[in-house]
């Protein structure tokens, strides 16, 4: 009766809760309480965590104060664009020489279906997102070890290993391996069902012809008039695959947060940040570097370096505190934070991280390869090619993620100048787009252990499940929230949720203390 | 190049003690997706230190700091630098992951003797990084 009583949406949401349909952790815009009179709340850090804390408290009626270190908000949430300039740690500067209207995102890229928290933000704040591809079959999968270093298409790679463990698991069956664990009607069943998934013929084999070639493509394909007729191509025989290995890439994108669908915010990523700057306004203080946190029975107190004032240093209060600076940062900022949650910060580094964009004077990746959107992965040690989800078949330089890699990859793109990145990035992708360099125009990298306000990536934990509970907790007058306080860790829906978690136990935590 | 097969067990392994295993691995770098390939205290300094106290060893300030290793007291002994390599503090990632103890050992000793620093004495061995990992 929950239907007839409570609407759709309450039926739904019964639904969540048997099992039925998956519920999100995120469920619709924060409720708060109406604000204490009076009740200040300072937030340190105008990125995603923070300014969704600064949003909601003020619409609650707290009085709101965010601080920046930066001349812009975002934080990670960043756009890079024509005419751009980053300076580095270290003082390596780059200046984006994109054509007008081009982009890059060196942060955040991509906003899956299932991250509801900041898709409401984009509805509530009218960010016109577009579909971002993040798998094409038509993209590559590369080794620089199998196949003599040719790329393979994807499709390829994909419907061979599909059609070659059906065929095996259709002889199998029907050798009657499975005869203790499966009836004859199963057996029928997963026969019929393997057919279909693995483009097995009448006979439960997958053989070079058009039933494979239908998933994997054609010598040539289904034409029109004289020579209409398809020729089926070659699948790869079963060792050839397993050797190449390329299958490992098969899986990438079906987990749960890099799968379709998934989108990007139109003209860049960092148009979530300025929504959320212009509806905050001069609620956030910009170039102000936080260099001391205390709190006593009193309230909050921070004082800060101001940039925009020759370093000359300020003060503000509060009653509470959302600070939302990365622990990387944290960890050198003079605070009195009780002994767990600075143990925490203590302890938590940033992940090494490189991203290199590319701009080309042409889309030849859309011109000559047909391969619109989508990534192409290697085990070069660029990772991958993102190709641009917008613009298609423009006719204007486009720009593409040249490079997206970690760990001991990172480090060492990181420790070289931002011009050789990007030389080693155009030789490396040539090896699978040989028109790389005669089509190249401009790059840019963006190392995000020498990004001066992160000091790296996202936050990694010593021992996440033994510190969590520390971190998260509200110390006396401050909560600190951001994607390293959550189970999301790098993506913003792991911010968002940190960040409206935050404040909810800041809003009782207020009301509390003033009914007492 | 078949000098090796002259030599014996005893004498080859004599003439590593003596001899620098490579003077210049410039070459070894991406080698890996897992791991830093390179092999001299020089090499791996500048594939992965570098990233952040910068090629001179001067560190940089953004909103916090990565902090100097130039003219820096710290490195008088190895054993702080080697566990902070190892285990990494606040900002600085640990490298255990990706750096065996032999580099660990190249790469203190070598910060310890350049950038300012003058500390060539007592050097950071495998096993001193092995009983630290």
């Amino acid at each position: 009766m929950v239907g007839a009583a409570g609407g759709a949406a309450a039926m739904y949401q019964a639904m969540g809760m048997m099992g039925v349909a998956h519920a999100s952790p995120y469920d619709g815009p924060i409720q708060l309480e109406r604000a204490p009179e009076g009740t200040k709340v300072l937030v340190l850090g105008a990125g995603i965590a923070g300014m969704i804390a600064a949003m909601e408290l003020r619409d609650a009626g707290y009085e709101v104060e965010v601080l920046e270190f930066r001349d812009v908000a975002g934080g990670r949430c960043w756009t890079m664009r024509a005419g751009d300039t980053y300076e580095e740690l270290g003082g390596f500067t780059q200046t984006v020489d994109f054509a007008e209207g081009n982009y890059f995102n060196p942060g955040p890229w991509r906003v899956p279906y299932n991250h509801y928290g900041i898709l409401d933000y984009c509805r509530r704040l009218g960010v016109e997102l577009e579909p971002l591809i993040q798998i094409n079959n038509h993209a590559y999968v590369h080794s620089v070890d199998a196949f003599d270093g040719k790329p393979v298409r994807y499709r390829e790679i994909n419907a061979d290993f599909r059609g070659h463990i059906s065929d095996l698991l259709s002889k199998v069956t029907d050798q009657g391996a499975l005869d203790q664990v499966l009836s004859d009607e199963d057996k029928e069943n997963l026969l019929a069902g393997l057919r279909t998934f693995g483009a097995l013929n009448s006979d439960n084999a997958y053989v070079s012809g058009n039933d494979a070639s239908s998933r994997r493509g054609y010598e040539r394909p289904p034409g029109g008039g004289v020579d209409g007729a398809p020729i089926a191509n070659e699948i790869l025989d079963l060792s050839t695959l397993l050797d190449s290995g390329l299958w490992s890439r098969l899986a990438t994108s079906e987990a749960l947060n890099g799968s379709m669908p998934i989108f990007q915010p139109k003209g860049g990523m960092d148009m979530i940040a300025r929504a959320m700057a212009d509806n905050l306004g001069d609620l956030v203080r910009y170039r102000k570097r936080v260099t001391q946190i205390r709190q006593d029975d009193d309230g909050v107190s921070v004082t800060y370096e101001d940039l925009e004032n020759d370093g000359a240093e300020g003060t503000t209060s509060a009653d509470y505190c959302v600070c939302t600076i990365p622990f990387s940062i944290l960890s050198q900022i003079d605070h009195d934070f009780s002994g767990p949650l600075s143990n925490v910060i203590q302890t938590m580094h940033y992940a090494a991280s490189i991203k290199v964009g590319l701009e080309f004077k042409r889309r030849f990746w859309e011109e000559d390869e047909h391969i619109y959107g989508g990534t192409t992965y290697t085990d070069l040690p660029i990772s991958q090619i993102s190709y641009p989800s917008n613009d298609y078949l423009s006719d204007k330089p486009g720009v593409v993620l040249g490079a997206y890699s970690w760990g001991a990859l990172a480090y060492q793109y990181s420790s070289i100048e931002p011009e050789d990145r990007v030389r080693r990035t155009v030789e490396w992708g040539s090896q699978i787009h040989p028109q790389m360099p005669e089509e190249f125009k401009a790059g840019v990298s963006v190392a995000w252990h020498r990004v001066p306000w992160t000091l790296g990536c996202y936050g990694l934990w010593q021992d996440k499940d033994a510190q969590y509970d520390d971190a998260v907790a509200m110390d006396r007058r401050i909560v600190c929230a951001g994607e390293h306080l959550s189970y999301l860790p790098a993506w913003m829906e792991g911010a968002v949720l940190s960040s409206l978690d935050a404040i909810r136990r800041l809003n009782e935590t207020a009301i509390a203390a003033a009914g007492e | 190049m078949r000098m090796h097969q002259l030599f014996t067990p005893a004498l080859f392994a004599a003439t590593l003690a003596v001899v620098p295993a490579i003077a210049d691995d410039s070459d070894a770098w991406f080698e890996s997706r897992s791991v830093l390939t390179q092999q001299t205290g020089e090499g791996i300094y500048k594939a992965v230190c570098a990233s952040c106290h910068m090629p001179d060893g001067q560190g940089a300030t953004g909103a916090a700091s990565y902090p100097a290793l130039a003219d820096n007291p710290t490195l008088e002994y190895p054993e702080y630098a080697v566990m902070l390599t190892l285990h990494g503090q606040a900002a600085m990632p640990p490298l255990r992951g990706v750096l065996d103890d032999e580099q660990i050992a190249e790469v203190v000793n070598y910060i310890r003797t350049s950038f300012g620093n003058d500390y060539p004495d007592d050097p950071a061995t495998p096993e001193m990084v092995s009983q630290t990992r």
